[in-house]
């Protein structure tokens, strides 16, 4: 197995919550993540909202401070490194962003934004910034001499596009794309989606792909790994998640989605109730509250993420696997 | 017409209407609707003579992307456009009534008691300074002017359960931001349907959900359909839940309608290369995940500047397979074979049907 280039462990993020200016607690957004992202390898993020993915992602690429836990990159702790200690490492790790109309300078011409993590970082490529900037454009299938334009005078697709271009600058290692084609539309969606694994491949590019659509994340992943109030509760191959799920949770996540193919919804395993607050989580197993297989273990003994049967797929369950075989049970 | 005062509990009084269409009138008629708006740009056709009916009791589901004038027709059939802008013409006609052109109070009284809006965004649709309960009651008060304070109050508790929301007498008193989203849709559920509605418009009311609520949701409506026997028109750019909940689907472009059926005959044997390119774009949970989606090429059009005859033919992989006329004529809904299901496609018909068996039945998810 090849090492990896992402390492994180025991990822935390409390954000304190004051009432007046006493300290009244901590939302618990990211409580112990553990996740290994090998180079040229695409890892989905996927929960409902409040799980933890988005914080996740922001710290991967220090937008946001770990309260506790590692992020090892390409071989360097990069956990509280400083923005000086971060710069070199900013051009091997990329982020896109989910709103194609909010993370774009309107007052800056496309040229200019595709431009500036290399003027940043003071590198000048071979041929000069406006020829890669416009070999970029074309990577991404925008017309390079589209240059001189404005944010507002391109589609929401192709905003999108401007944004990759930007991440892909650098010629980054790994990339963090959060929630990338989720305010696009489905026929916009698609080719976004294509590109991106065009890109994946022909670039060896490694992701981190947050999205809440499970059938995204199915075309884009070769891992999967599914949140729940902060932490991860299944990590696995694509294949193994998506045909054998083993965690309650994300058996009926993906018994949830309304599919084209599908008229019939009675198979379907439906939960009760909202996800709970990451405010105060409930104890043990967080998803007890809503899991038809919960027992009084789960409300005290807190299930560690463990491989199954000595393979790739690891899951936090007591009970995990199909219903009606419970009885055999995790072992710890 | 023939209706109640909104009893809470059975509804004894209204006939079983069988499944199928029946002699009766659909409840909502529109024909031949058009809506423009007036800008600096230009003249906006948002929408652009569609014409469509639904029953009591069945749902339609209006899938189109943005642009395609999915949500102004909605806003049209309520009433909600400014007179001042919009310029709207055609027929609608709700449980017998012609709406358009009638004075805006009058569509003011229908609105809320006859037909009522699930709004995507509960958090906006709903009022921040007052409790959930309160907008309710008021909703049930402006339609019952005899009804007084407490009879206005039990019945928003009452609604309040029937949506599943625990604790119906507590939550009443609770203010919109003490509210989860998912908890906020059944609340702005029952306040569309407090006054026992017989048509009700959702606007993508799923789309800001999660799917696990998501999911809650769309059992909840057909439910209270099933108890209410309401006609639904349900607004979403998402095929997953159309075919899930609706029983016929039209599929918009342009402003235009470009395909009309019942869920089996849009989604399982569509006609229109445009719904086929919707359907081959989606991923899905089934199917080969490596292979790539087969996406539409380029952009939405623009409203103000509309391409010539078939609007979709600039993004259409056959639009030249038919001399000019894809680009000079613009196709009319036209019965594509099926009972009951149109297309606006210049393709004659067995051309298409070879056409979808040849390049699209294998692909994706329209297999």
């Amino acid at each position: 197995m090849t090492e990896a280039l992402l390492t994180v462990r025991g990822l935390t993020k409390h954000f304190p919550v004051r009432d007046g200016f006493r300290a009244s607690g901590a939302v618990r957004a990211v409580d112990g993540v553990d996740f290994d992202v090998r180079p040229g390898e695409t890892l989905g993020l996927v929960g409902e909202s409040g799980c933890g993915k988005t914080t996740t992602g922001r710290m991967l690429v220090r937008l946001l401070e770990p309260t506790a836990g590692s992020i090892e990159f390409a071989g360097r702790d990069i956990t509280h490194a400083r923005r000086r200690e971060l710069r070199p490492l900013r051009q091997d790790l990329q982020i896109i962003f989910q709103d194609p109309y909010a993370s774009l300078n309107p007052r800056h011409t496309v040229g200019r934004i595709v431009a500036m993590p290399l003027q940043v970082n003071r590198i000048t490529p071979p041929g000069g910034i406006k020829k890669r900037v416009q070999e970029l454009l074309e990577l991404v299938g925008l017309n390079p001499e589209h240059y001189n334009r404005y944010p507002h005078e391109f589609s929401g697709g192709q905003r999108q596009r401007i944004g990759i271009a930007r991440a892909l600058a650098l010629r980054p290692k790994l990339i963090v794309a959060d929630e990338p084609v989720s305010a696009l539309d489905v026929s916009i969606q698609a080719q976004v989606i294509n590109l991106l694994r065009e890109l994946q491949r022909d670039l060896d590019l490694a992701f981190v792909f947050i999205a809440h659509d499970l059938a995204v994340i199915r075309h884009f992943c070769h891992r999967v790994a599914v949140m729940y109030l902060g932490k991860i509760v299944e990590i696995g191959d694509r294949d193994d998640i998506y045909e054998r799920p083993q965690h309650p949770y994300t058996r009926a996540l993906l018994s949830a989605v309304p599919d084209v193919t599908q008229t019939d919804s009675s198979g379907r395993i439906r939960l009760v109730g909202d996800v709970p607050t990451p405010l105060n989580p409930p104890s043990g197993c967080r998803f007890r509250t809503r899991c038809w297989k919960a027992q009084e273990r789960c409300a005290t003994d807190e299930p560690a993420l463990v491989p199954r049967d000595g393979g790739v797929q690891a899951v936090a369950c007591h009970f995990p696997g199909p219903d009606g075989q419970d009885s055999d049970g995790g072992t710890r | 017409m023939g209706r109640s005062e909104s009893v809470p509990s059975g509804e004894p009084d209204r006939p079983e209407v069988p499944e199928q269409r029946s002699g009766e009138d659909p409840y909502l008629q529109v024909r031949d609707l058009r809506v423009r708006f007036d800008t600096e740009d230009g003249l906006v056709r948002a929408v652009d003579g569609v014409s469509f009916s639904v029953e009591r009791g069945r749902t339609l589901g209006i899938v189109g992307e943005s642009g395609s004038g999915k949500s102004v027709t909605s806003l049209a059939i309520l009433g909600l456009h400014n007179a001042k802008r919009a310029t709207i013409s055609g027929e609608i006609s709700v449980g017998g009534r012609q709406l358009v052109g009638l004075p805006e109070e009058e569509v003011r009284r229908l609105r809320g008691r006859d037909m009522a809006m699930i709004f995507q965004d509960p958090l906006s649709a709903l009022h921040p300074y007052y409790t959930v309960g309160r907008q309710i009651a008021e909703a049930y008060r402006v339609h019952h002017p005899k009804a007084g304070k407490r009879e206005a109050r039990n019945r928003a508790v009452d609604m309040l359960g029937r949506v599943g929301i625990p604790q119906p007498g507590k939550r009443y008193e609770q203010y919109p931001h003490e509210f989860s989203g998912g908890m906020r849709q059944r609340a702005m559920i029952a306040m569309a349907l407090v006054n026992d509605p017989d048509l009700v418009i959702a606007d993508e009311p799923t789309t800001a959900l999660d799917v696990t609520v998501q999911a809650q949701i769309l059992d909840l409506l057909a439910d209270l359909q099933a108890e209410f026997h309401s006609a639904i028109i349900l607004i979403t750019h998402d095929l997953g839940v159309v075919s899930q909940v609706a029983d016929d689907v039209l599929v918009m472009y342009g402003g235009r309608a470009v395909e009309r059926g019942s869920v089996a005959q849009v989604l399982r044997r569509p006609q229109h290369p445009y719904t086929w390119g919707l359907l081959s774009s989606v991923p899905s949970l089934h199917g080969d995940a490596d292979a790539d989606l087969v996406p539409i090429k380029g952009n939405p059009p623009s409203l103000i500047n509309l391409p010539s005859g078939c609007a979709f033919h600039p993004r259409c992989r056959y639009a030249g397979r038919n001399g000019d006329r894809s680009r000079t004529v613009v196709p009319e809904l036209r019965s594509a074979g099926e009972a009951g299901h149109l297309v606006a496609c210049h393709l004659p018909a067995d051309e298409r049907t070879r056409l979808y068996q040849q390049d699209i039945a294998q692909v994706g998810v329209a297999r």
